[in-house]
């Protein structure tokens, strides 16, 4: 089995190098245990971008998801020159059309 | 050598340039801080030097060149990593200021307004954005144009500014696939802006001309970089057939005047003849609701006369416009032009039948054209009931005024005729 670990953080938390520090070192520890299979980090919400298709009309809206009787159930991570890529390949899974896409750009956590 | 050159002057000057070059160096940065920062660099550089050596031949160039080079400096200084190099070498691949040099720079700037009008981010900040990089204003003029505090108005820019670079909002022209939808992005944010201005029914004073004549000058703009396009065409058209009407669509107290009772020889015969022509050069290929709404516009513009008003050619554009766009609003036109070309009878029948289905159960100008037409044909009682709802309903303290005179007009109509 594989599990996603998902973090949620207050939104003006500002996790500075000592959090990102503790991350690499989880990384690290898992990897010598076998268990390590990847981690990314997200630039904060204002940043985020939600995709939903609702009569095949493509909606946007600034910020991130914020329905309260949704919940996360998956993602994709895709290599992207822009924003509008990143628009377009959201569109094309079908949560858009039941439920939302959270589009956020990806940093890594890397050791 | 102009040693007359004063601070002012190079100001004026400098800024009717400086969003071409931000527009520029942005598209290349896709951060419009550091454009930004790279301009302000230029900036200084023209306080010191245009004084002492003269203006330069093209100065639209120097600010290009110079922020160019401010923007090179700037990186050097910064560790210089792979991604850094890739942009020294767009930066030094950029116009040199004696070879020939793209006077418009037409692909930054509308780069720049498809950026700032992107629809990831939201319709407030999009408007501050068009407002003060594609228009160039200051977030002080922002901030009395729109009536929203500088604060305010900077915060949105600043996030605004995040956003497009965390979230890598491209500043590029979209794909053809794209580029109807994007563009009405576009066309709806100049809209937004003109009517903000124009016919602002949140604020007490009615007409605000500083947003109307930004909106023009970036429906001209649009129109330089996509000339004939039906859609840009038609918005350049429509705001021009509004803003030829601008002066007396209020009177001395602020109130509004109905188009009916509107002095025809003071509408501005030169916007009406410019966007007549702008709608003859217009292709019909992707035409849509703004081309057609100009083209009502235009039938309003060019009658001689209120009687003589061609009810059919207008209800024949609604007609075309509800087959694009069924929203209600656009159904309340229809009913209204329909009400002038056969009859209020009919007019309120399909109106009434629109009311049944309650999307406009709020809406101000509904029971105010349901008022006008029951008024015509002398309903004083149902007049009144929608004359008061309108009244209700309004959120501008001066459309609000003008409906309790018509109202109290009706009474006094009433009490002469029983």
């Amino acid at each position: 089995m594989e599990y996603a670990c998902l973090f949620y953080v207050p939104e003006d938390a500002s996790p500075g190098a000592e959090i990102y520090a503790e991350c690499v070192a989880v990384a690290e520890e898992a990897h010598r245990a076998g268990a390590m299979v990847d981690a990314r980090g997200l630039e904060d919400a204002s940043s985020a971008t939600t995709v939903r298709i609702r009569d095949g009309k493509r909606l946007l809206t600034d910020g991130p998801f914020a329905e309260t009787k949704e919940a996360l159930s998956g993602f994709f991570i895709f290599k992207c020159a822009s924003l509008d890529e990143a628009i377009a390949w959201a569109s094309k899974l079908p949560q858009s059309r039941y439920g939302s896409v959270e589009v956020r750009p990806v940093r890594a956590i890397d050791p | 050598m102009q040693s007359t050159l004063d601070s002012e002057q190079i100001d004026r000057l400098f800024r009717s340039q400086a969003s071409r070059a931000v527009a520029t160096l942005a598209r290349i940065f896709n951060d419009l801080d550091r454009a930004e920062d790279a301009v302000q660099d230029a900036y200084a550089q023209a306080l010191d030097r245009w004084p002492r050596y003269g203006l330069p031949e093209n100065p639209a160039a120097w600010i290009v060149v110079s922020a160019r080079n401010a923007a090179i400096d700037a990186l050097r200084r910064e560790r210089t990593a792979d991604a850094k190099r890739q942009l020294l070498a767009n930066l030094e691949a950029l116009v040199h200021a004696d070879t020939s040099f793209d006077g418009e720079a037409m692909d930054d700037r509308l780069a720049m307004i498809f950026a700032a009008c992107h629809p990831a981010l939201n319709e407030e900040t999009r408007i501050a954005l068009t407002l003060r990089f594609a228009a160039g204003l200051t977030v002080a003029e922002i901030s009395s144009a729109l009536l929203v505090p500088q604060p305010t108005v900077a915060q949105r820019l600043v996030r605004a500014k995040h956003k497009i670079k965390r979230a890598r909002i491209a500043f590029a022209i979209p794909e053809v696939a794209d580029l109807s939808e994007r563009l009405h992005d576009v066309l709806r944010v100049i809209y937004l802006i003109f009517n903000e201005g124009y016919a602002s029914w949140t604020h007490a004073d009615l007409v605000r001309a500083d947003l109307c004549e930004e909106a023009l000058r970036l429906a001209e703009l649009l129109g330089k970089l996509l000339p004939g396009q039906a859609e840009v065409s038609g918005l350049h058209a429509l705001v021009l057939f509004h803003d030829a009407r601008r002066a007396t669509r209020v009177d001395e107290s602020g109130e509004p005047v109905l188009l009916e009772r509107q002095d025809r020889s003071l509408w501005d015969q030169r916007k009406i003849e410019r966007g007549t022509s702008l709608l003859e050069g217009a292709s019909w290929y992707g035409a849509g609701p703004y081309l057609l709404q100009a083209m009502i516009a235009r039938e309003h513009a060019t009658a001689t006369t209120w009687e003589a008003t061609n009810w059919r050619r207008i209800l024949d554009c609604y007609e075309s416009l509800i087959d694009r766009d069924p929203s209600p609003v656009v159904q309340l036109n229809r009913a209204v032009a329909l009400a002038y070309a056969h009859g209020p009878e009919l007019g309120l029948t399909v109106l009434d039948a629109l009311g049944v289905r309650g999307v406009l159960a709020e809406y101000a100008p509904f029971f105010a054209a349901r008022a006008e037409l029951l008024r015509r044909v002398g309903r004083c009682t149902g007049a009144r009931a929608a004359y008061s709802r309108a009244i209700e309903l309004t959120e501008s303290a001066a459309e609000r005024r003008f409906l309790q005179r018509r109202l109290a007009d009706l009474t006094s109509l009433e009490s002469l005729t029983s």
